[in-house]
């Protein structure tokens, strides 16, 4: 059974049609890349997945495990597996990384049936993370992603990811704003998780990331529409020529 | 609408649960307020001379400012002219004698205070927590009195401290909130009909934690209480208030005033969750509070801490501050105030540093959410004697949705040069963005709302003792939950 | 007071005139015309005064007195020794411009990475090339600031640095700014622009010093272009004689997503005026501003930060932090700007003195302008003393009362230090602060009463 099946989505934000008509599979083990152009919907696709409501499906289907994930709350799309590493990582003062990170990983570990895990057992299996991903502990009892760099952000959303190790990762544009040194800690940490069972969908806006953690597949999305797929050497050809000829040639069909 | 919206919405559904009225057969004197009517309620109070003169001094006082038009006008709060003499000054609960024991308790008034969540009885009471209860204007229970008296705390009705302790009284009133101090302070030092009285003797530490639950019942009065702690050398306290009333379509008018006075070494840590009747969504009704409180750090190494939890009343007007008198004297102030649909707030603190090493903390988290409109106004005065003084102040701002202000008015004044200062300001919104976040984790709506106020008023929570704490963040969760989405 | 009437702007107009005749580029259209406009706004508004909101703190009547002179043509020698101590270890390239014209002879491009090229701007403008063209006076506004303006009408020389697309470039390109005169009291406008293109990286120093005792004015201005997704660092480093004058202004370009750092360290000169301004006018954009200013005798230091948010999403963080000892008088004004379309803007500020003595005096003022409703802005300002308790601990520990002193100064500067990115120019910095902290070692005395009021004011 695929792990993500997209069929023929629609989806309007604030009375306008983005999402016009996406197909997509992705099995498990494979990770897909979406790529366009600012403002091609790629945003749009991955909060949708994640079940932001403010984002209305008007038309389609999209099954995650078999089950219907358009019916499912953002809590309870999470629990099923998906996590969606944000472009914008959200502050919330207050409340630390580390108690945040534990009461995200409980209610999921209480929808599955599984036991709470203590604040014992979490902190060792939580050190290994922040080490894979080269965070200082200090930075987890301090507020949740409060104070920190766009860098800093980005790495922390990965350390959730691998802490609460999803079925489906989407990645929305986890590569911008970091520097050279930042992009490689972050792409470790993707590729550390790769796995047979689990499926990523890396959305990026620039082929560089894509050195690094290496697709399977590459999709251009352009208005709405995925245009063109191919494998990684799409991605290179993007970067050489831009999205201009790709999206003259997508509008002349 | 978001499915968000919905679910809080249905949670905001939960009304003003303290609002009912008992039905009880009260005692008041005519509406109105002139020298006769002092002269009336200190006769029922069976004052001494000196009170009543003292009330006198302040009744004049206050009238001379009501005919100069001098009532204060600089808050940032608005509301319709309040009419002095439409009010009732007093109001009892009928007593046919003295009482003996909490058996002998009008059993209605021990049931609302149990449909409040405080009991009364002393077996069923949490340990370590004595409770004077104020009903309407008068206290009509102290609890655990026998506890203390054996450690020598006084802990009384103001009535029963000006018939058992007039020396204390005579000595402490008025010393740091004078008479004359503001038009609302002098109107509660004429007509204010009881509060609570806390004397700690030198070197005790109190062995419960001290607790006033104020109860406006009856309509058209006013509630002016009066509350006087005295913690003398070396003695430390820490004293708790809560407040409610009924709903009612009129707004009622809350005036009290609250002095404490910490000698040499002695600590004063004073706590209030505020939760007088907020008026409805549509801004009718409603309790104005205008409360004028203040601690004096008179001896050396003294401390006075005042933590608020303000989340009642159609307008609230206070600053609770602190004089740092002695040297090496510390002042805190921990509040949270939240005004929804059409509350306003004017609220903050003072901190007067006159001695030497003197510091000052201020930690003000202000939320408004519907309409509600909230001020943040302090001051921070360091005169010139104050050398090596401290303070430090920080003041956020969480707005929830787009119709409601959040305003800060800080006030500085440095006098000597050796003062060190901090100031941090901060506004915020919370919205989707951060509940969906914490959804998207895997979070329930409900414990993702929670996490986030809670985690902007943390700071202020953790000043509060334990049972508060909860109280205080149940009622936060509660009062908010309706306006985020 | 001076005021726009009374202002003699006689010089700068003989000045003008005398360079239109001779400089480099007069006969190209648009640079003329770039040139001409610029000193017609100047003349226009004059300098400003302590009446202008901007300029309150600070007042320029020296300046605006003086009979400056731009510097000759003539070669001026420099003693070998001083060059070699302003040398960054492990820079990519020492560009070296001594009154105002860059010297090849003292300069050094190392091996550049491919696709990152430097040079003097008269070069550029020689070649009238298109990068310059397209460039050259688009940020920096030459209507709201007199010193854009004049700056702008004298554009000639300076440095040029070009990155292209995707090229990470860790060594860092060192400009540095030599002002040498006796006698004449010297004028420069140094004028350069950095151009990082998307998803480059890189580092730039921009360092002012001064030969001899002379009465000296160095009025420059930079444009650093950051495009998507680059990462720029850049420092500027005040260190001419402590009767220099120094009116500096960054204009930062942001794109998408973009990075930029801007470390300043006002350690010399005797009036300095420092202005940031960046614009972060892509999505997502992020900017550190990051300053220390270090004031004795009679030093006037000002740090004018605008920060303009134009797009949502973006962060900035603006960290000061100043040591004022004798009669050094500080300025911090921090201007954020929300536009209304830049909603979830995060901007931070904080300024934080040390006042080591009671005549020293500090003014910090912030300034928020919100038209955006959903933004998260948060400012602080610290003024304070030598906590005596630390340095009581330290001498209990066996330290002298001037060691102990110097190193609280230190750790109250390392905080700045800690905020740059770690390499040769991190080093660099580091080091200067050390020696630039040496002298107060000397200094021992007891923050006293004073008598002088002090605010700290706060809008918002």
């Amino acid at each position: 059974m695929s792990l993500l099946e997209i069929k023929n989505l629609h989806v309007n934000v604030d009375g306008h049609e983005i999402l016009k008509g996406i197909d997509l599979t992705i099995n498990p083990g494979e990770v897909h890349s979406i790529m366009g152009p600012n403002g091609s919907g790629k945003s749009t696709l991955a909060q949708v997945l994640a079940r932001r409501d403010a984002y209305h499906v008007i038309k389609g289907s999209v099954s995650f495990n078999g089950k219907d994930l358009l019916e499912m709350k953002p809590e309870e799309a999470a629990c099923e597996g998906v996590f969606l590493a944000f472009q914008y990582p959200v502050e919330i003062p207050g409340i630390s990384n580390a108690y945040f990170l534990r009461s995200a990983l409980n209610a999921q570990r209480k929808f599955r049936g599984e036991e709470e895990m203590d604040a014992m057992d979490f902190l060792p299996f939580f050190r290994d993370k922040l080490k894979l991903l080269e965070m200082d502990e200090k930075l987890m009892n301090r507020s949740l992603n409060e104070g920190f760099s766009g860098g800093e952000k980005k790495r922390n959303e990965v350390l959730q990811m691998s802490i609460l190790q999803p079925r489906l990762a989407v990645l929305d544009e986890t590569d911008s704003g970091l520097d050279i040194d930042a992009l490689r800690i972050v792409a470790n940490g993707v590729n550390a998780l790769r796995s047979p069972e689990r499926g990523f969908l890396v959305v990026t806006h620039y082929q560089r990331l894509l050195n690094y953690i290496k697709p399977d597949f590459v999709h251009v999305l352009v208005d709405g529409r995925i245009v063109r797929s191919g494998g990684p050497e799409l991605a290179l050809e993007l970067e050489d020529k831009g999205y201009g000829w790709i999206e003259q040639e997508a509008a002349a069909v | 609408m978001s499915t968000n919206t919905e679910t809080i919405q249905k949670l905001a559904q939960q009304d003003y649960k303290w609002g009912f009225v008992t039905d009880i057969e009260e005692e008041r004197i005519p509406k109105g307020l002139n020298e006769d009517i002092i002269r009336v309620i200190s006769a029922k109070k069976n004052e001494p001379e000196f009170m009543l003169e003292w009330r006198l001094k302040a009744f004049r006082h206050w009238a001379s400012l009501e005919r100069s038009d001098a009532e204060p006008k600089w808050a940032n709060i608005k509301y319709g002219p309040i009419d002095y003499q439409g009010i009732t000054y007093y109001s009892a609960p009928k007593q046919k004698k003295q009482l003996n024991s909490l058996d002998e308790l009008d059993p209605e008034i021990l049931s609302t205070y149990e449909k409040l969540g405080i009991p009364l009885a002393e077996q069923k009471m949490l340990a370590g927590v004595a409770v004077d209860a104020v009903f309407d204007s008068v206290s009509v229970a102290t609890t655990f009195k026998g506890k203390l008296a054996e450690a020598g705390v006084i802990f009384c009705s103001f009535s029963e401290a000006v018939q058992k302790h007039p020396d204390l009284v005579k000595k402490y009133l008025g010393s740091v909130v004078p008479v004359t101090d503001n038009f609302f302070a002098a109107l509660n030092s004429a007509v204010f009909s009881d509060g609570s009285f806390v004397y700690v003797p030198k070197g005790v530490r109190c062995p419960l934690e001290l607790s006033t639950y104020f109860r406006i019942n009856a309509a058209e009065t006013g509630q002016f209480e009066r509350t006087l702690i005295i913690a003398d050398e070396g003695a430390y306290v820490s004293y708790l208030e809560g407040c409610t009333a009924p709903i009612r379509d009129e707004n009622q008018l809350h005036a009290a005033v609250v002095e404490l006075i910490a000698l040499d070494n002695a600590q004063i840590k004073y706590s209030t969750v505020q939760n007088w009747y907020p008026g409805d969504k549509q801004g009718k009704g409603g309790i104005y509070n205008f409360v004028t409180k203040r601690g004096a750090c008179r001896g050396v190494n003294s401390k006075i801490s005042w933590t608020q939890v303000e989340t009642g009343s159609a307008i609230t007007w206070k600053y609770p501050s602190c004089i740092l008198q002695g040297d090496n004297s510390v002042g805190e102030f921990y509040s949270v105030a939240l005004t929804n649909n059409y509350q306003q707030a004017d609220t903050g603190t003072k901190m007067i540093h006159l001695g030497k090493n003197t510091s000052s903390t201020v930690v003000s988290k202000g939320i408004s959410a519907g309409h509600g409109q909230n001020t943040y106004r302090g001051q921070v005065k360091i005169l010139k004697g104050a050398q090596g003084a401290r303070n430090y102040t920080q003041c956020d701002s969480l707005l929830i949705g787009d119709k409601c202000g959040a305003h800060t008015f800080p006030y500085i004044e440095v006098k000597n040069s050796s003062a060190r200062m901090e100031h941090e300001a901060s506004t915020s919104k919370i919205g989707e963005d951060q509940l969906f976040y914490l959804q998207q984790r895997g979070l329930k709506t409900e414990d993702a709302v929670s996490m986030i106020v809670n985690g902007f008023c943390k700071q202020v929570f953790r000043e509060l003792p334990m049972e508060f704490a909860v109280e205080a963040q149940k009622l936060l969760s509660v009062s908010l939950e309706g306006s985020v989405g | 007071m001076v005021t726009t009437s009374t202002q003699d702007l006689g010089i700068h107009l003989q000045n003008f005139t005398d360079f239109q005749r001779r400089a480099a580029g007069r006969n190209v259209p648009w640079l003329r015309k770039l040139r001409e406009d610029a000193f017609a706004r100047f003349a226009e508004v004059g300098f400003p005064t302590t009446r202008d909101e901007d300029w309150r703190f600070t007042n320029i009547t020296p300046i605006v007195r003086t009979q400056f002179r731009l510097p000759g043509t003539a070669l001026v020698q420099l003693p070998p020794a001083e060059l070699k101590s302003w040398n960054i270890e492990g820079s990519a390239a020492r560009l070296v411009f001594v009154n105002g014209r860059y010297a090849p002879e003292l300069s050094r491009i190392a091996a550049l990475p491919k696709g990152m090229a430097v040079s003097s701007l008269r070069e550029q403008i020689e070649g009238n090339s298109d990068q310059i063209s397209k460039q050259l006076g688009h940020y920096a506004d030459t209507q709201r600031d007199a010193f854009v303006a004049l700056n702008t009408a004298f554009v000639e020389d300076g440095a040029y640095v070009h990155v292209k697309r995707g090229v990470v470039a860790e060594a860092p390109i060192h400009l540095l700014f030599v002002s040498s005169s006796d006698h004449t009291a010297l004028l420069t406008h140094p004028r350069n622009l950095v151009v990082f293109e998307d998803q480059s990286q890189g580092t730039v120093v921009e360092e002012y010093v001064s030969l001899g005792g002379g009465m000296m004015f160095s009025n420059g201005v930079t444009e650093l272009v950051a495009g998507d997704d680059a990462h720029v660092s850049h420092y500027m480093i005040e260190r001419e004689h402590k009767e220099a004058f120094n009116v500096s202004t960054l204009r930062i370009q942001q794109g998408r997503t973009a990075s930029v750092a801007s470390h300043s360290f006002l350690l010399g000169g005797g009036l300095v005026r420092n202005n940031v301004h960046p614009v972060l006018a892509g999505e997502g954009g992020e900017c550190l501003i990051n300053g220390l200013f270090v004031g004795s005798g009679k030093q006037h230091l000002d740090n004018y930060m605008h920060v303009e948010h134009a797009s949502p999403h973006c962060a900035s963080r603006q960290f000061y932090n100043g040591i004022l000892d004798d009669k050094a008088h500080g300025v911090f004004h921090g201007r954020i700007v929300v536009h209304k379309d830049a909603q979830k803007t995060d901007a931070k500020q904080t300024n934080r003195n040390l006042l080591l003595s009671d005549d020293a005096q500090i003014d910090t003022k912030p300034q928020l302008e919100i038209y955006a409703d959903d933004v998260k802005c948060t400012h602080g300002a610290t003024i304070g003393q030598i906590d005596e308790n630390a340095l009581f601990y330290l001498r209990s520990r066996g330290m002298s009362e001037a060691e102990a002193r110097r190193l609280l100064l230190l750790a109250f500067a390392s905080e700045c230090v800690e905020r740059m990115r770690p390499g040769a120019a991190q080093i660099y910095v580091e080091q200067l602060i050390q020696e630039h902290l040496l002298p107060f070692r000397e200094h021992s005395r007891h923050a006293g009463v004073g008598t002088g009021e002090r605010n700290v004011e706060e809008v918002g």
